[in-house]
């Protein structure tokens, strides 16, 4: 786990998406470099979460969802036909914003993922469970209590436990949905560090409301704003020379 | 205000223990061993049981679960995770009909389609009757359940990769389980209880039976029959059938009320 893996380069081009009759998503273009963190800034309901949800093709569900343009995982379209959501959701491991562990025993939930998609033989599960659980930095809190649901750790926990659940499937690409919304300061310290360590292992696209989140963890930012991509830079670069002055006024907590 | 609610409760208490006070009264001194073990004796000798209708509840009341379970439980899940449209709207609005139907109604469709045809009274008509009644009230009690399960669950699954029908199955049927255990539960507490559906279809039988295809007796057919007799002996033995049957409903009752506890089924 020490040497740096290289991972997949998410690309999004011209990517626009209507809920219904709602545009949310205006051509939104990027590419979001491997083994690093990316941070998605703006005010509410400026499209972060919606642009998430849709690397993921979680909006497939959504009824009356439509999109255009394309969003490429290693140069492959995510739509493309025949391309198998299944497989595409194991490369692209998701966070959400509150903990929404399963009512499960802790092992059961992180084992759930490479359980379903057969990804080790059963004697290999537990090793593997142990290597999430402790990527996520919970193995050490939880190893004595793996038989309890994991509904009963603390909400820190719990987050943390959603993260094992995901890194269990060893994705490429990890994308979280405002992890820290849900969590006090020390809990989100734990979450912030844990980012830094999986960057070398991991792609990642954080969205966050928590603009010192975004300056302190983040390697790039993206500045979204009323559904399109207004800014996209190193983030250095954009929290301290913003090119556009919606950044700025943002940036600068003139409103948002 | 507080005082007109306490006193609104307490009449509401206070039915049920009227009813469970009169039946252990009228009812308990007529219950012993042969009660349970023996089949009814001829009328104006006394002694004899109710085994047959005990035996014969447990039997048609089973089938019917076995009949209604998977049909009822399995379009609640559906019209909870798939029934966003015409089909869903028209499902949930047949179930309603089906559940404001009169039983009676109920017990003339199982006479018409299965009686008639075969040409003879079946303990397995009851059951199909019963069924029939069961059906729309578990759809719904199970598409309540299903829908209470957070959303953010069946996100985390199709995350992992779950496709969507194994979604429904492992994490929200999962989840939901207990809650829709209970209504099962409560479903068959309410069939079990039920007459008026088995007058023409199970029709009742003083004989001990376990054959589905033979009429049976049921402890709510033996309290009809007797209850309405010219025997003080008959009406003895419904009073204390009566009693039978309220425990029975009540334990399924309990039963439910425990599952619903449960730590790992329950929805939180």
């Amino acid at each position: 786990m020490s040497a740096v893996r290289t991972t997949a380069v998410l690309e999004s081009q011209a990517y626009s998406f209507w809920y219904g009759p709602t545009q949310a998503l205006h051509e939104v273009s990027c590419a979001i470099p491997p083994n690093a963190i990316t941070a998605l800034i703006g005010p509410s309901g400026c499209g972060k979460t919606t642009f998430l949800r849709s690397v993921n093709r979680l909006h497939d569900l959504t009824p009356g969802a439509r999109h255009e343009g394309d969003i490429l995982l290693d140069e492959g379209s995510i739509f493309a036909p025949g391309t198998d959501v299944v497989a595409l959701r194991r490369r692209i491991g998701m966070v959400f914003q509150r903990p929404n562990p399963f009512p499960k025993p802790v092992y059961d939930n992180v084992a759930y993922g490479p359980r379903l998609n057969a990804l080790a033989p059963a004697r290999e599960l537990p090793d593997r469970v142990e290597r999430a659980l402790r990527q996520a930095a919970l193995w050490d809190e939880v190893s004595d209590r793996l038989r309890e649901p994991g509904t009963a750790l603390s909400g820190g926990q719990q987050q943390r436990l959603c993260i094992a659940r995901a890194l269990a499937n060893e994705p490429e690409v990890l994308l979280m949905d405002e992890p820290c919304s849900a969590l006090d300061p020390i809990a989100t310290q734990r979450i912030e560090e844990l980012l830094v360590e999986l960057k070398k292992t991991y792609t990642i696209v954080i969205v966050t409301h928590n603009m010192q989140q975004a300056a302190r963890v983040s390697d790039y930012t993206g500045f979204f704003y009323v559904g399109r991509l207004v800014e996209f830079g190193v983030t250095q670069q954009v929290f301290t020379r913003p090119t556009d002055e919606r950044t700025e006024a943002y940036i600068t907590g003139r409103f948002g | 205000m507080t005082a007109l609610v306490v006193i609104l409760s307490f009449t509401a208490v206070l039915a049920l223990v009227l009813i469970l006070g009169n039946l252990i009264v009228k009812g308990a001194s007529s219950i012993d061993w042969a009660f349970f073990t023996k089949s009814p004796v001829p009328a104006g000798q006394s002694g004899g049981g109710v085994a047959n209708a005990i035996v014969g509840t447990a039997i048609i009341v089973g089938v019917a679960a076995l009949i209604g379970v998977p049909i009822g439980v399995g379009a609640g899940m559906y019209l909870a995770e798939y029934g966003s449209g015409r089909l869903g709207f028209l499902v949930r609005f047949i179930a309603d009909v089906l559940n404001g139907t009169p039983s009676i109604v109920v017990g003339i469709v199982g006479w018409t389609f299965i009686v008639k045809p075969t040409g003879h009274f079946s303990a397995l008509a009851g059951s199909v009757a019963l069924a029939i009644l069961m059906i729309p009230m578990l759809a719904r009690t199970t598409e309540e359940m299903v829908r209470l399960v957070p959303n953010s669950l069946r996100e985390a699954a199709l995350a992992l990769g779950y496709p969507r029908w194994r979604t429904s199955l492992k994490v929200v049927a999962r989840t939901a389980m207990g809650g829709i255990v209970t209504g099962c539960l409560v479903g068959i507490a309410r069939i079990a209880g039920e007459t008026a559906p088995l007058l023409f279809t199970a029709l009742g039988n003083l004989n001990f039976t376990v054959n589905v295809n033979q009429p049976m007796q049921t402890l709510s057919l033996q309290i009809y029959v007797y209850a309405t007799g010219p025997f003080d002996e008959w009406h003895r033995i419904a009073w204390a059938s009566a009693l039978v049957l309220m425990g029975l409903v009540l334990i399924i009752s309990l039963a439910a009320r425990w599952v619903t506890r449960q730590r790992y089924g329950s929805i939180r």
